[in-house]
């Protein structure tokens, strides 16, 4: 056995790539408080506020402290960078110089140059020559082969954000492995692979043995990346500091090579807790030093860059990344997936303070540990910092090995991949079923002609008939646009390195998703339920609605409208289901728009709901703003009511609220049965050692106040 | 029979112990010049009516939540509706289920006696808001003395029903320590008592007044900060342990 797994419990994984497994057999379940945890050192300190003032500078820069003109990137394409060298116990940044962004033109050459032009750089006209005539990018393809609707139903914003001009993102590499692992038994578990995809040389088996060189060839970089740093990561890592490096190298590599639309990272913290514990059982290193080299860790994780154009983070409102790391949940064996480093990477908040980024994502269970949950709902109201996700859905499906890609989507790490595939705008699909397939903002006959409705006052049947027809052309456009999406980000913006970080056979998900729902379902609520006038303009486009009468609003827990909500989400995912999918993917379907349901919104007219044009749609599968007037519990039971089945690539509610009300110990979610009020500063207010004067009997005497 | 409910508030973390579902009565003998619901003062205005059994339809479908919780009726008044909480929490306690009555003792007479202690009989906790100590100040800032308030306090000690105590800090009304000494003064004598709150007052709920129409009686006053909240609570904490160390000096006030 390698020298450097000494003392872990061997299984399957020694013998073959299976991390899970490392896992299981060697963690070690936490079950305590937060009381280990150690501050910031020194180093850390002086560390964050040097990428503080870089912040600022970035800042007073316009947002962009620096980027590449004549450098495509890919993993090698830099030299190291540092932030202070000397300090750094966990080293490599995205580019030179930190916060510069890289150029990334494989995903659309317009959209790479724009994204730089926009901040005032301008991309060298040798390399924009050398792309235009030498090298096609994902974007190219895309556009060669698109039909005219698609293109028109892309410009009228019924179907958004389609990654069709950038890279698509939301796989995550198993980076663990590079840790575990080391590069060399990687590529020589590659090259195996490499030699079993055998047959008749068809294009599928002639497409596998191509990216398996590929893979090989990005994993031969990796380590040429890493060398450069001063690290040989051919051999797997021997303490908790190398592991933290190797993996965080196998993370630097993807995103030294991919621009995507979400990058996450995967679920590590219990996977290096296993070496974290090692290292203290030998006494190797400290609690301080494994802080520390989280501390660094996490630092780099918050300095990752992508040159990004100004409509992308409109979109996105911001510049997000979604580094996303999935913390805790429970195994299927009944233990809880919570360890020591679990606390030390949640930590962060408190040593470096609060950030969006990475996205800590919290898998959330009943069953987790008091000390943890308690924990997290310190932090939660401290920085409201951290993403919760409801592990008990996901489990079933996805085992005790998944993460989370981008905000919501769970993936079985290094056995499952997503295409993603943006979203479907249903409030506007709902109009087009009214107008005839005329977009009612760009006058324009974007859907198909059906005939429009003409009566004064909606009629619900009508109304749904035309709207499941109309959602049936639109289930297919978006299919086959997607299909012609991933087949050409395959062919020309392949994601060498995390594929590599990935088993030969995967389960590729078929991402789709809708917009607008809430939208949709109260505006078939109101045509039900209440009378719906549309206002035509001169051309009989409905432009507005009158609404006479009451009628239930999704957000209320009342299953008159939920059910119509539901039955929207299933009816459109199984149309999506009625189409062949690229690669034999497997269909699924997100309710999510965390941020960009405000340039939806922008991009639709009034809808029968009551809505007016232009308005800001409710945010994933959350209830339009205001109108749940039951408080959070019954608007976050009609969320509950979507069918998981048919949207399994994650459903989000966003959920804002302040610490005050939360109750009165501000741990009111995690305390079980607690029936003090919080007394305040009761132990100063009374003599030592009587904790809670109230619940006293009388007459107990008490020794003099000291205050 | 039915109950005149307000509003129903499906997360509760503030009325009680844990996630509560919360039940807003309409209808309320007080004018307290702070209130931040006076759409549920007049008990004529328009109000859903539930019964007992629809009360625990809309319950039941998320009782999950209210585990560590319970049920907690509010208002308005909720004493106002005493033979309908009493119906309610008898049948919700039967289920278990944790009930919590926040009141401000207003509508206690000693004649009713037999009804309040059915009522208590039914109820885990009782929230009392005690809104100021001095009977005179009581009426200025509500409209009526204290005398119920403190009579139903003892009541509720007496019948053994746990309680909790919250006092409302105004800046110039209820800001003043002798009254807060002579509050936990008072206080200090329950054996039920199980934790006292001071609030600072705040200024959410101000603009009802005018959709309603009614002249809010504290413009102007600036909402209270947490730490002044907190000293108030000092110092009717020392009221109490001033009481149950024998010492008789309420007009004494400690310095904090």
């Amino acid at each position: 056995m390698q020298q450097a797994w000494k003392d872990f419990n061997t299984g399957v994984w020694d013998k073959s790539v299976d991390v899970r497994d490392f896992i299981q057999r060697n963690y070690v379940p936490y079950v305590g408080d937060d009381s280990f945890l150690v501050g910031p050192t020194e180093r850390t300190t002086r560390l964050w506020q040097r990428v503080l003032d870089l912040y600022e500078e970035e800042r007073q820069k316009g947002s962009v402290i620096d980027a590449d003109t004549d450098v495509a990137t890919h993993i090698t394409a830099h030299a190291p960078g540092y932030i202070i060298k000397e300090d750094e116990q966990i080293v490599g940044l995205q580019t030179d110089y930190p916060l510069k962004r890289a150029m990334f033109p494989y995903g659309g050459l317009r959209t790479a140059k724009s994204a730089i032009e926009e901040y005032g750089y301008k991309m060298d006209p040798t390399l924009e020559a050398f792309f235009k005539t030498h090298r096609k990018t994902h974007n190219d393809g895309v556009f060669d082969v698109y039909t005219p609707e698609m293109r028109a139903a892309r410009s009228a914003h019924i179907i958004t954000g389609l990654p069709d001009a950038y890279s698509r993102g939301r796989i995550i590499g198993d980076y663990r492995r590079v840790a575990l692992y080391g590069i060399d038994y990687l590529i020589k578990d590659k090259e195996d692979q490499f030699n079993i995809t055998m047959g008749d040389m068809m294009p599928d088996v002639i497409r596998d043995r191509e990216e398996i060189r590929d893979q090989i060839r990005s994993l031969k970089e990796l380590k040429e990346m890493a060398a450069s740093y001063g690290f040989d990561i051919s051999k797997p890592a021997t303490d908790v500091k190398e592991a933290i490096q190797w993996l965080y190298f196998g993370y630097l590599g993807a995103i030294k090579e991919q621009n995507g639309a979400a990058m996450s990272i995967g679920r590590n913290s219990t996977f290096l807790d296993i070496y974290a514990e090692r290292d203290l059982k030998s006494g190797k290193y400290t609690e301080e030093q494994i802080q520390e080299m989280v501390d660094h860790f996490i630092m780099k994780l918050r300095m990752v860059r992508f040159a990004r154009i100004h409509e992308y983070n409109n979109l996105f409102t911001g510049d997000p990344v979604w580094t996303t790391e999935s913390i805790g949940g429970m195994g299927t064996d009944g233990r809880t997936l919570v360890s020591k480093t679990a606390f030390r990477v949640l930590h962060t908040l408190q040593n470096l303070g609060p950030a969006p980024e990475p996205n800590l994502t919290v898998l959330w269970s009943p069953s987790l540990p008091e000390g943890f949950k308690k924990f997290c709902a310190k932090l939660s109201i401290a920085t409201s910092s951290i993403q919760y996700e409801n592990d008990e859905i996901m489990r079933p499906n996805s085992g005790d090995d998944y993460a989370i890609a981008c905000c919501v989507s769970p993936m079985r790490i290094g056995k499952e991949m997503q295409f993603f595939g943006a979203r479907c705008n249903l409030a506007k699909a709902l109009l087009y079923a009214i107008n005839g397939g005329v977009d009612e903002k760009l006058k324009k006959q974007v859907g198909p002609k059906f005939r429009p409705i003409t009566s004064e006052y909606l009629d619900f049947d009508e109304v749904m008939e035309r709207f499941e027809d109309m959602t049936e052309w639109l289930a297919g456009v978006y299919v086959n646009a997607l299909n012609i999406i991933h087949y050409m980000h395959d062919k020309y913006a392949y994601e060498k390195l995390e594929m590599a970080l990935h088993d030969r056979k995967v389960t590729r998900w078929f991402a789709t998703g809708i917009a607008g729902l809430s939208v949709v379902a109260d505006s078939l609520s109101a045509i039900k339920y209440a009378k719906v006038k549309p206002i035509r303009d001169e051309n009989g486009i409905a432009i507005d609605f009158e609404i006479e009468g009451e009628f239930p609003k999704y957000g209320n827990d009342d299953d008159r409208v939920d059910d119509l909500a539901a039955t929207v989400v299933s009816g459109f995912m199984n149309k999506i289901r009625k189409h062949p999918t690229y690669r034999q993917s497997v269909p699924t379907m997100s309710l999510l728009t965390i941020t960009s349901n405000v340039v939806y919104g922008n991009a639709t007219g009034a809808t029968p709901d009551g809505r007016k044009a232009g308005i800001p749609f409710a945010p994933g599968a959350n209830p339009m703003h205001g109108r749940d007037e039951h408080g959070a519990i019954s608007s976050l039971a009609s969320v509950a009511k979507m069918p998981w089945r048919d949207c399994c690539d994650g459903i989000s509610n966003t959920f804002s609220i302040i610490p005050d009300s939360l109750g009165k110990s501000g741990e009111s979610m995690v305390t079980l049965g607690d029936l003090d009020l919080d007394l305040g500063n009761i132990e100063h207010a009374l003599a030592d050692g009587c904790e809670n004067l109230a619940c006293r009997e009388p007459n107990v005497t008490f020794p003099e106040e000291k205050e | 029979m039915v109950g005149r409910i307000h509003s129903i508030e499906t997360m509760g973390t503030v009325d009680g112990p844990g996630m509560r579902f919360v039940l807003f009565l309409q209808g309320c003998p007080l004018r307290c010049a702070y209130c931040h619901n006076p759409d549920t003062w007049d008990p004529s205005t328009y109000a859903q009516e539930m019964t007992v059994a629809d009360v625990w339809t809309q319950f039941e479908r998320n009782r999950d939540f209210y585990i560590t919780g319970g049920i907690t009726v509010t208002g308005g008044e909720a004493l106002l509706q005493l033979p309908f909480i009493i119906e309610l929490f008898t049948f919700f306690h039967g289920k278990g289920i944790h009930t919590c009555l926040d009141t401000s003792g207003i509508c206690y007479t000693q004649e009713q006696a037999r009804e309040y202690k059915l009522l208590l009989d039914v109820t885990d906790l009782v929230i009392l808001d005690v809104k100021e100590i001095d009977s005179s100040i009581h009426e200025t800032l509500t409209g009526k003395p204290n005398d119920a308030v403190l009579e139903f306090a003892k009541f509720i000690d007496e019948q053994g029903t746990d309680f909790w105590v919250r006092h409302v800090v105004v800046p110039t009304i209820t800001d003043n320590r002798d009254r807060w000494y002579r509050l936990g003064f008072f206080l200090g004598a329950f054996k039920h008592l199980k934790a006292v709150d001071c609030l600072p007052y705040h200024v959410m709920g101000v603009n009802k007044y005018e959709s309603l129409g009614i002249s809010y009686r504290l413009d102007g006053i600036p909402p209270l900060s947490k730490a002044d909240a907190q000293r108030a609570l000092r110092v009717v904490l020392s009221g109490i342990r001033d009481y149950r160390r024998g010492l008789w000096c309420p007009l004494k006030t400690p310095e904090s």
